[in-house]
């Protein structure tokens, strides 16, 4: 069966976005369901408006998976925009352990979109994150990690929120066609509602597996906890490490103004903030 | 009389005695006389038998109550200089200078640097690639450093770094608003056409970059995928096995543990290995042959977006105004704190006397902060609190007590009124910006 019969291109008019989904693994209780950071890519590419939506699965096609991948399907309800919910998912059946790439590269030339949204890295296996990475190489398209919004698409350029460390956030526009990554800084999915999830589409198509030899020569292990590191002592003799790691904390060499105005005592924080580059320019 | 050509060794008993009688007062000069030395005398000589004498008055120090203490790891501590400077001037003076002149291979590591400075989490990094490149002493390695941007760092050869190349493209988007973040991710297909020149050019045996949100993990993996090199991901632990060199990595979202032969390129995340300690590098600097050919980016960075610093969650936050029991006028406070763009918090005791909400508590039973900046007013630094900012880079204390903890953990502290000053502190933030908005 050959995959272009599934996997439809968008009109013309409208923006074809294609939104990668995983099966995810729940942190407490290990069960499937869906992906975080990809249902938040699913929810982004629902805010935008006029956009025409299609979910991507690679992997495995059982039972449990597929209940999984349901939850997306389920992602219906008023959304603002108007109508861009998919109507259906399409997995491209692959071997347990495969590496998808060549079928999503696949897929998404036969598909065009304009944009790719998916989550910064898998909730299983591997999770290493390169994905959207190796994606974009061969496709030659542009990448975008960590976005949390996606402020307006018009002729060909999109212009995004970035979300960097310490709650900052940077604009950037890029050239479409483009791949995005979401990470948790997107706003949060909405809930899946259990009706539309048991009725909606799941379309399967079957594709070449390519397996991933290197990894399953790995040793995967449950985590362990691994101690956090409370002090670094560099001390060569067993008398320095003593004192270091019973001695309090003594003042770091810190410059004391007494005695000052407050006006001079301002000025010297204003100077130390100005240097570390906090104040507002 | 005797003289040294006397056959026979003459003893003066009397002379003997006073050397035995340490509160007699010729004692020292007798001593020194017998001894032939200085007025003090050696605390070790050998005896006229050979045996090793020793003089236990002459070894030791008084310590701090008048006791005499006798230290025997032979760091001994000259009461007479000042303590702190001497033992720091000794940890610096223990490290070796490491010269590596011909490299047999590199090691590439790009620090993140955030606000232009090595993180803990480069230094980190930096202790690894040390890990790797001095494995065999008879071929050693060199550490290559490649840094983008400004920056404010001189600490590179003692963090390890045997060459340094800088690259200075976007140096002149650094946007003084932003501090940390503005160093990262501006414009990643510039940073990684650089690292591809360095691949070419020098062709490093290993690429070992943070696995970090501050701009390591994007451009770690776009280098990956441009090398076509498969990387070892949140990497917290490199060893060597029978077979080679394995790596411990994190997998599926943190929830296990992948042991697999060492890739060309890792990611590493913080604390994967001790950092250098005890050597000082050359971190000289370097170039690269070639000259940079640069296509035009497909990623614009239109800037930085304000935030309003009052929604960052605390542990975010880079800049802190934290205010204590020594605040009164909490209207002025909080206008200091939207002047300067601050994030707001707060020490327990302003919080429980309902001033401030209790998601802006610092602290032990409150939020652990990793601000760069943190200016504490009217705070006495508790241990409670002081647990809480144990991470913050500069920490700056406003207090009337010039003795309390805050200010022994401040790296300025100003004794003075905590209202008057934040005062002072916006009256002057806003004659500089109003002479902005007039230029
Ligand atoms: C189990 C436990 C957990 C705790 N957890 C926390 C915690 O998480 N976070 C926390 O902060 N505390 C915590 N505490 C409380 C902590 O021990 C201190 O009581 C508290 O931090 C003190 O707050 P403060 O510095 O604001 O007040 P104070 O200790 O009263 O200090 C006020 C300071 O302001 C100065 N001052 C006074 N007037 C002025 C003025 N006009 N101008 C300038 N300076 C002035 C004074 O010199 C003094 O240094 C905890 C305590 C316990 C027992």
């Amino acid at each position: 069966m050959p995959p272009d019969v599934l996997v439809e291109s968008a009109p013309a008019d409208r923006l074809g976005i294609a939104v990668l989904v995983s099966v995810g693994r729940h942190p407490l209780t290990g069960r499937t369901r869906r992906a975080d950071q990809d249902a938040r890519a699913y929810e982004l590419a629902l805010s935008i408006a006029g956009a025409c939506t299609a979910l991507l699965h690679a992997g495995q096609n059982d039972a449990e998976n597929e209940l999984a991948l349901r939850g997306y399907l389920g992602m219906v309800g008023a959304s603002e925009s108007g109508e861009n919910t998919a109507e259906r998912l399409v997995v491209i059946e692959q071997a347990i352990g495969a590496d998808v790439l060549p079928a999503l590269v696949n897929a998404l030339r036969e598909l065009t979109p304009e944009l790719v949204l998916c989550g910064m890295r898998a909730e299983t296996g591997e999770g290493s994150g390169m994905l959207p990475y190796l994606l974009a190489e061969w496709l030659g398209w542009p990448i975008v990690s960590g976005v949390a919004q996606v402020e307006s698409v018009s002729d060909g350029v999109a212009t995004l929120l970035q979300a960097l460390p310490r709650g900052q956030r940077r604009r950037l526009s890029v050239r479409l066609p483009a791949i995005v990554t979401v990470d948790s800084a997107a706003p949060g999915a909405r809930p899946s509602a259990f009706g539309p999830a048991r009725r909606g589409g799941l379309a399967v198509s079957a594709a070449a597996s390519m397996p991933d030899e290197a990894r399953a020569e790995w040793l995967t292990t449950p985590a362990r906890k691994r101690p956090r590191r409370l002090k670094i002592i560099t001390a060569l003799s067993a008398r320095d490490r003593f004192k270091a790691a019973a001695a309090k904390t003594q003042g770091g060499g810190g410059k004391v103004l007494t005695g000052v105005s407050p006006e001079i005592g301002a000025e010297a924080i204003q100077a130390l903030l100005k240097e570390e580059g906090v104040l507002p320019s | 009389m005797h003289n040294g050509t006397d056959p026979l060794p003459r003893r003066d008993s009397r002379k003997e005695r006073i050397a035995r009688n340490r509160l007699h007062p010729e004692h020292d000069a007798v001593l020194a006389e017998m001894l032939g030395t200085s007025r003090v005398g050696p605390s070790l000589w050998a005896g006229p038998n050979g045996l090793a004498r020793r003089n236990p008055h002459r070894v030791g120090f008084s310590g701090p109550n008048g006791i005499k203490r006798i230290d025997r790891s032979g760091a001994q501590i000259d009461t007479s200089l000042n303590l702190r400077t001497e033992r720091q001037a000794v940890v610096a003076d223990r490290r070796t200078t490491v010269e590596i002149e011909t490299p047999a291979f590199l090691i590439a590591v790009v620090p993140d640097l955030p606000g232009g400075r090595l993180s803990a989490h480069d230094r980190d990094l930096l202790g690894l690639a040390r890990q790797l490149a001095d494995a065999d002493p008879a071929v050693p390695g060199a550490v290559l450093a490649i840094v983008f941007g400004a920056i404010r760092e001189d600490g590179f050869g003692t963090a390890g770094v045997d060459r340094l190349l800088h690259s200075l493209i976007h140096s002149a988007d650094q946007s003084p608003g932003l501090g940390a973040s503005s160093n990262t991710q501006c414009r990643p297909e510039a940073r990684l056409a650089v690292l591809a020149d360095v691949e070419r050019e020098l062709l490093p045996c290993h690429w070992l970059l943070p696995d970090s949100p501050m701009g390591g993990a994007d451009l770690g993996r776009r280098l990956a995928a441009r090398l076509s090199e498969r990387p070892a991901t949140q990497v917290w632990q490199i060893n060597q096995d029978a077979d080679g060199k394995r790596c411990n990595g994190l997998g599926a979202a943190g929830s296990t543990d992948i042991n697999r032969p060492l890739s060309r390129l890792v990611l590493a995340l913080a604390e994967c290995a001790e950092p250098v300690a005890m050597t000082r590098h050359a971190a000289r600097p370097m170039t690269l042959p070639a000259p940079l050919s640069r296509m035009p980016g497909r990623i614009q960075d239109l800037g930085a977006v304000a935030v309003d610093p009052a929604t960052v969650a605390l542990d975010e936050a880079e800049f802190i105004l934290a205010a204590g029991r020594g605040v009164s006028d909490w209207a002025g406070f909080h206008n200091a704190a939207a002047v300067l763009g601050a994030t707001e918090g707060a020490s327990r005791v302003a919080v429980d006397d309902g001033f401030m909400a209790r998601d802006r508590q610092v602290g032990a039973s409150g939020t652990w902060v990793t601000a760069r900046v943190y200016l504490a007013v009217g705070i006495s630094g508790a241990i409670q609190h002081l647990q809480g900012i144990k991470s913050c880079d500069k920490v700056v204390s406003i207090n009337l007590d010039p003795d309390c903890d805050m200010n022994k953990r401040a790296d300025l502290a100003v004794i003075g009124d905590a209202d008057e000053i934040l005062a002072a502190l916006v009256a002057l933030q806003q004659r500089i910006e109003e002479k902005a908005d007039a230029a």
